[in-house]
């Protein structure tokens, strides 16, 4: 059997999703409406932080048309996302932790009859004094927002030291240290939450759901409703966008489950906007402060990262999303000794978890504004310096990460080309300028949330008489064309048209357990189990066909809809009729094909964050106009390369990189998820200052600059037809390429995002009144860091164990392990 | 999703009917005319009328009728050589779409077009109208949330609450006015007419404002507002500046106004009139009297331009109850009057148009 060529495979194809979408006809789950359905509505708090002292729901049973209410004694057993976060009940018993916790919940006949009886039922409070950020949070022990974490209010202190950095302090040439503040942010899909759980007539639960995370939801609803899995569907509607949104376990995804379960009726719930606010698990607001030595040459001999992280009020991924914040320094550059030091700290606010780069954007946006600073201070153009200290590939880095290829260099040629950066930099006229910047993101996470030996990835595939197709895989399409990428690595093997194709994915019954659509993960592992149950099929057809056109199987070739011979083109017989010789010969034509990541050389704890089969990366030039009297600030154009290893589907691969830099841009120049808290005398109010599409900004198209995309090609043996992640990675050059760019249209440097005319005004007046011509933090908080594990590098002896880790015992290490 | 209260819905086809309606239901009715203001709002139940008294069916709410100076009060000639003076009175329920998509309009009085092609989003342009946009509810940061959150803080005395969380020691309410058209229309020296039962009077639009943010429109209960009137004197003319974080979707945070009749030509051109307001600064768009005395007389040089920018300005009261930081609003409120005054002199001000508002803001290109 030879490949032939690649006629589906990096061609620019229609989606197989497409027309559905365009068409209005995708039934998302807002979209389901069953026979007697129900409605739900969730009671939430309006204090930031308060006990829980008594809850009379009889005024709101008494209304007509209401037919449940639920509180958190309805739902006590704890769950979380992550096995050592489990601090989430689906209705607070307690105690609520922010503005938006939900304490009850009404389910009637009609929404708007939910809506009204929310306001019948009494709730007493006594409320508890509210930490608001992380300051607060570490100077403020008591009281606790949880009863579990480091101490205090402190939820998670990791620290690591690869190497000797003070020895790699003292070899360099200059040593920059600088802080930055990266605000927090929300994902901002436009569909809103949704979930319809019912009972079939078998007594099983099935609860549809807009979820990223079938599986996971599935292992929360088994724990929580104390039932046994196999009694519980959970099918992923398509999503209207997740961005990691959707990553969680759901409080209302529970109780439109247990409402269900308790009425025996379906139960539906969409959120409204400002719910999905509270949901949130979006972009954690981060603190921190960058030491890098530094040679002559620009190449770095040691660097110092230690983050503050703002994590609302429950763990969701942030134990994950602190290791993430210094996991990723090393994969991009070549540093040879690191440490690292992080800090989550619990606050009444969301909770926030993964968005899109999930803890990687805020220290790569540090790392960036400052290499853009050293390159200045060592009179190399940054585009030079990068080129110079790309790390290189299939390197293991001092944490321990086992690169793949690396396409950066090509990425930085290319951007630099196509923007006329030699041209350009440090040469636009005042008010106008560029800069340039890089990054790296994970093709997966290389190992699953929960400990276990199993595959990531499962598909099965089932052949039909009639020459069709079914592929069934529980990864969930979220809108980044998985579907598609699905189908096409199937019909590029069988050689048949992707149309003739049916996918069942996302659905806990039909597919085998894919992990979910997080961590860049699906394609790489989705399409590698895909390739392998495709090619099981095809041996099977083949060695019913070989015989049949009396050639050696080798000879056979899967292509058109036809299997035929290579020599002799002609001499073939259609797909239909191999599949029917098969089944024949074999009978029922079912295979499957799963995926596990490799074994990471990271052997310490706290290193199951950062491993992944291969890296992307990503470089971007970026053009600002800024307005010196106002600091209006624009963003005319973008360049970005991606090394994407192979464009499955380049139209899909251009559509991630371009909403990337749009999802970027927002972050770069307006988002912002914050807070309002009222004067303290009189109120202890601490609220979500725009909970809206309307007041949260968030680019419009008319916003949206000319984007110039490159993909880069060279295949990485561990992706599927070689290809690599491209859903997050080339989001996290843009943010410091803005800042970069505003410091080359009108000197001053801006240390945080968002960069706004604000700020850019308040640097351009310090820099007139003659001081620093900066906007940003001045100082990163004293913290009690716990002993840094030392861990030595490979080129320092080390095997990728710490040397001074106790020896924990297996039970324990076993509930320990963090991954994502 | 947010559901809608239960209402009584009535839909008069005369404006009569319709104000016999709102005189019998009193304060608990409200008109419906696009409903882009009023439906969200009562969803969050900002707003929440027992009867709504649709607009859409009453005859003779969009049109539009040009005249030759049918402001009809006999106000002073146009300027010297002038050709004919024009006048034209627009139906309160035309919708801004409609508005924007009128050339005889755009060339008439282009701060009324820039202001309508600048509001919102095609969409709610669609079914946004111009007498909804003049009534348009003053918006504040503590107000326009929805039920849930406002009960959090206690709720504010604009609805449901007794304190101004904008200034604690406020004894009124500070929400914002919010409306494009109103500056663009009072620096146009419109006027409005308002029908009741008992009968019908016209006002000066400025009249409209009262500076408060609950009772912000002198406008009775039971009154419906049924025309704009405009006279289109020769020899004027008029710009719209508007600030907002994007190209689209935002209401102003603050916005300019200007219109000027200029006498001569070339480098003996002066000003012998100007209005020049200046709005979301405060609970109604705000005349900058003092600075369009200053210019008449005066040729719009750089040195008039500056000295009316900074006067200006100190009309400009933000309080932080909008986007932006309300320190820039007001730093930015003097380059704003700049950009408008220099458009009224000639200038060509696409490039600085096209960077603050996302496009070029010419007749043709929005919808």
């Amino acid at each position: 059997m030879s490949q032939h060529e690649h006629r589906i495979i990096g061609t620019p194809r229609r989606r197989v999703d497409g027309r559905a979408k365009a068409l209005g006809q995708t039934r998302f789950a807002d979209d389901i409406v069953l026979p007697r359905m129900l409605h739900c509505k969730l009671l939430r708090s309006p204090h930031p932080h308060a006990r829980i002292v008594r809850i009379d729901a009889s005024r709101a049973l008494a209304r007509p048309g209401v037919h449940l209410v639920l509180t958190g004694r309805d739902l006590p057993i704890e769950y979380g996302i992550l096995p050592v976060s489990q601090d989430e009940q689906a209705l607070c018993l307690d105690k609520v932790r922010f503005v938006g916790d939900p304490v009850a919940a009404v389910i009637a006949r009609e929404e708007l009859i939910a809506f009204e009886a929310l306001d019948d039922i009494v709730v007493e409070y006594e409320p508890l004094a509210t930490i608001s950020d992380p300051d607060e949070g570490l100077r403020v022990a008591t009281p606790r927002i949880h009863e579990y974490g480091e101490e205090g209010n402190i939820h998670k202190r990791v620290a690591f030291a690869f190497g000797d950095t003070d020895a790699g302090f003292a070899e360099a040439d200059h040593v920059f240290e600088d802080t930055f503040f990266y605000q927090g942010n929300t994902h901002l899909a436009i569909e809103q939450h949704a979930s319809v759980a019912a009972v079939d007539p078998d007594g099983k639960l099935c609860i549809w759901s807009s979820t990223q995370t079938p599986h996971y939801l599935h292992r929360a609803l088994a724990k929580v409703l104390a039932m046994s899995p196999a009694h519980i569907r959970v099918i992923a509607t398509p999503n209207g966008g997740g961005f990691g949104g959707k990553s969680d376990p759901f409080n209302h995804e529970i109780v439109v489950s247990k409402a269900a379960i308790v009425l025996g009726r379906p139960v539906k719930i969409c959120l409204t906007r400002e719910e999905v606010f509270y949901c949130h698990r979006g972009r954690h607001p981060v603190l921190m402060r960058i030491k890098t030595g530094v040679k002559k040459d620009g190449s770095i001999t040691a660097m110092h990262l230690q983050t503050l992280i703002d994590g609302g009020a429950y763990g969701s991924y942030g134990v994950a999303s602190t290791f993430y914040t210094g996991a990723l320094q090393t994969v991009t550059y070549r540093v040879p000794r690191y440490r690292f030091e992080g800090c989550r700290v619990f606050t009444n606010k969301p909770p926030c978890g993964p968005k899109r780069g999930h803890g990687t954007p805020q220290p790569r946006f540090g790392q960036e504004i400052q290499l853009d600073k050293i390159a200045e201070k060592l009179a190399i153009d940054p585009a030079e310096l990068r080129l110079r200290i790309v790390e290189s590939p299939n390197a293991v880095t001092a944490n321990y990460m086992r690169l793949g290829t690396i396409g950066l260099a090509e990425c930085i040629r290319r951007v630099v080309e196509r923007s006329e950066w030699k041209t350009r930099y440090r040469r636009l006229p005042e008010g106008r300028g560029i800069g340039i910047a890089c990054s790296s993101y994970l093709s997966g996470a290389g190992l699953p949330i929960y400990w276990n030996a199993m595959p990531h990835s499962g598909v099965q595939l089932k052949l039909d008489r009639g020459g069709g197709v079914t592929v069934f895989c529980g990864a969930t399409e979220i809108g980044q064309g998985s579907d598609d990428v699905l189908v096409a690595c199937i019909a590029q093997i069988l050689g048949i048209d992707p149309f003739d194709v049916r996918a069942v994915t996302g659905d806990t019954d039909l597919t085998p357990v894919d992990l979910g659509s997080y961590s860049s993960r699906v394609t790489l592992m989705m399409g590698n189990a895909a390739i392998q149950a495709a090619e099981r099929a095809r041996e099977q057809l083949a060695a019913a066909v070989a015989p049949h056109l009396e050639i050696p199987p080798t000879r056979l070739v899967f292509a058109g809809g036809r299997v035929f011979d290579t020599e002799d083109p002609a001499a073939g017989i259609s797909f239909r009729e191999a599949v029917c010789l098969a089944e024949a010969r074999f009978g029922t034509i079912g295979t499957v094909g799963s995926y596990t990541p490799p074994a990471s050389p990271a052997r310490y704890k706290g290193g199951g964050v950062g491993p992944s089969p291969t890296y992307s990366y990503s470089a971007a030039v970026v053009e600002v106009e800024v307005d010196p009297t106002t600091g209006w600030l624009t963003v005319p154009r973008v360049w970005i390369a991606h090394d994407i290893g192979r464009a499955l589907n380049p139209t899909l691969v251009r559509g991630q990189v371009e909403g990337s830099v749009y999802m970027a841009l927002g972050e770069a120049l307006m988002e912002e998820q914050t807070f309002r808290r009222l004067p303290n005398k009189l109120s202890k109010a601490l609220v979500h200052k725009f909970p809206s599409m309307l007041e949260y900004k968030s680019p419009t198209t008319l916003d949206m600059p000319e984007v110039f995309t490159d993909l880069i090609e060279d295949p990485d043996p561990r992706g599927p037809f070689g290809a690599k992640e491209v859903g997050q990675g080339p989001l996290l050059p843009i943010m410091p390429a803005v800042a970069n760019a505003v410091y080359d249209a009108i000197g001053v440097r801006i240390d945080e995002v968002p960069i706004t005319p604000e700020k850019i005004v308040k640097a351009l007046d310090e820099k007139r009144a003659g001081r620093t011509p900066r906007y940003g933090p001045s100082a990163f908080p004293e913290i009690a860091w716990p002993e840094a594990l030392r861990v030595p590098p490979p080129w320092e002896g080390g095997d990728g164990h710490a040397v001074n880790d106790p020896p924990r015992p297996r039970s324990a290490k076993k509930s320990k392990v963090i991954h994502t | 999703m947010m559901r809608l209260p239960l209402f009584r819905y009535e839909a008069p086809r005369t404006v009569a009917d319709a104000a016999r309606i709102l005189h019998a239901e009193g304060p608990s009715a409200m008109l419906l005319a696009g409903g882009t203001d009023l439906l969200p709002n009562m969803k969050r139940r900002q707003q929440t009328p027992a009867v709504v008294v649709g607009l859409r069916q009453v005859v003779g709410l969009r049109d539009m009728r040009w005249g030759d100076g049918a402001g009809g009060n006999g106000k002073k000639a146009p300027a010297r050589g002038a050709a004919a003076k024009s006048s034209v009175a627009l139906g309160a329920g035309i919708t801004l779409a409609h508005l924007v998509r009128d050339r005889r309009l755009a060339e008439a009085a282009p701060a009324l077009w820039q202001a309508a092609a600048q509001i919102a989003t095609p969409h709610l342009r669609a079914m946004g109208t111009l007498g909804g946009n003049l009534c348009l509810d003053t918006r504040c940061n503590y107000y326009d949330q929805n039920y849930e959150w406002r009960k959090a803080i206690d709720f504010c005395m604009k609805k449901d609450g007794k304190i101004c969380w904008v200034a604690t020691s406020s004894p009124k309410c500070l929400a914002v006015s919010s409306t494009d058209t109103a500056p663009a229309l009072m620096a146009l020296g419109a006027r409005v007419r308002l029908v009741s039962q008992d009968g019908t009077r016209e006002v000066a639009l400025t009249d409209l404002y009262r500076n408060d943010g609950i009772e912000y429109l002198t406008r009775h209960p039971d009154e419906i507002l049924t025309e704009v009137v405009l006279d289109l004197g020769s020899g004027w003319r008029s710009t719209y500046w508007k600030l907002r974080r994007r190209g689209a979707f935002d209401f102003p945070v603050l916005s300019v106004a200007a219109a000027a009749r200029f006498e001569g030509t070339g480098s003996k051109a002066r000003i012998a009139e100007a209005r020049v307001v200046i709005g979301s600064v405060a609970s109604r768009p705000m005349l900058a009297e003092e600075t369009a005395t200053f210019l008449v007389g005066r040729p719009l040089d750089d040195e008039t331009i500056a000295e009316a920018a900074t006067r200006a300005t100190s009309v400009s009261k933000p309080m932080d109850n909008t986007d932006f930081v309300l320190s820039w609003r007001k730093r930015v409120t003097r380059e704003f009057v700049t950009y408008a005054l220099r458009e009224l002199r000639g200038d060509d001000q696409t490039a600085l148009r096209r960077r603050f508002t996302g496009h070029n803001l010419a007749f043709g290109e929005v919808s």
